[in-house]
């Protein structure tokens, strides 16, 4: 068994998603569900907090891919905080840098959509 | 030569379902550790493997779950090879051009990630097509 689970917690408008564990071709559709759940309550501002995700391949970074724009075209974005250097080092080999917010901790995130 | 790397060879042969992703994971991991690499090439191999096998999974057998994936490793001189073999639809990876990505960013494009990830993450990736309509995906990491 893939240990994997999304949890979501609520600050103001900002959604955070908490993925945890090992995210791959098997468990990037629960990953997918939370963000089909959030676009359903119109919540489109979100940051994922990655403190204690172990692992990604392209199948997860795919899925941050396939929402990005939904969530931006609603006046939301979805940021990045807290990932271990590893994580990161995948997420900078495919370029998202030049795209996706990352910062150190999640309440910098927070604050940036509540600075908009 | 480095004497500390041990000469190996093992054998996993799973089904094609994602479930067996972390099971996959986790024969590199204890494999390449028996063969004493150094940690941040495991990792390399590690998401190599599984970007490899999700193709299988996804483009040989089309999810599938009948299908068998063969993973071979062996470990010698200096090489940490890993040949994974399928009995899937012809899936050349060679053939997929190098995404310029930026451009792939901002064209929103979905999916092929994972062959650029393998190219970056090893020093060599092969393909063959082999007798029996077989696929085979050979991944090399200097050590």
């Amino acid at each position: 068994m893939t240990e994997f689970n999304v949890q979501t917690r609520t600050e103001g408008s900002v959604q955070i998603l908490y993925v945890k564990g090992y995210l791959d071709a098997h468990t990037a559709p629960e990953l997918e569900d939370a963000f089909n759940k959030l676009i359903d309550d119109k919540k489109y501002k979100v940051v994922v907090n990655l403190k204690d995700l172990n692992y990604i391949s392209s199948a997860g970074l795919g899925v941050f891919m396939a929402y990005i724009e939904t969530m931006r075209e609603n006046g939301g974005d979805i940021k990045f905080s807290n990932l271990k250097k590893e994580v990161f080092n995948i997420f900078d080999l495919l370029g998202f840098p030049m795209l996706y917010e990352f910062y150190d901790d999640e309440k910098e995130a927070i604050n940036k959509f509540n600075e908009q | 030569m480095n004497t500390k790397i041990k000469q190996i060879h093992k054998k996993l042969k799973v089904k094609s379902t994602t479930d067996n992703l972390s099971r996959i994971r986790d024969f590199i991991h204890q494999t390449a550790m028996e063969c004493k690499l150094p940690k941040e090439k495991i990792g390399d191999i590690i998401l190599a493997v599984d970007e490899a096998c999700t193709n299988v999974i996804k483009h040989a057998y089309k999810y599938s779950p009948e299908g068998e994936i063969d993973i071979d490793i062996k470990c010698k001189n200096n090489r940490f090879y890993v040949i994974i073999t399928d009995k899937g639809e012809k899936f050349d990876i060679t053939l997929i051009p190098e995404p310029d990505l930026e451009k792939y960013h901002k064209e929103k494009r979905v999916g092929g990630l994972g062959i650029f990830l393998m190219r970056k993450l090893m020093d060599e990736v092969k393909y063959s097509h082999l007798s029996g309509n077989r696929n085979r995906v050979t991944l090399i990491k200097y050590l």
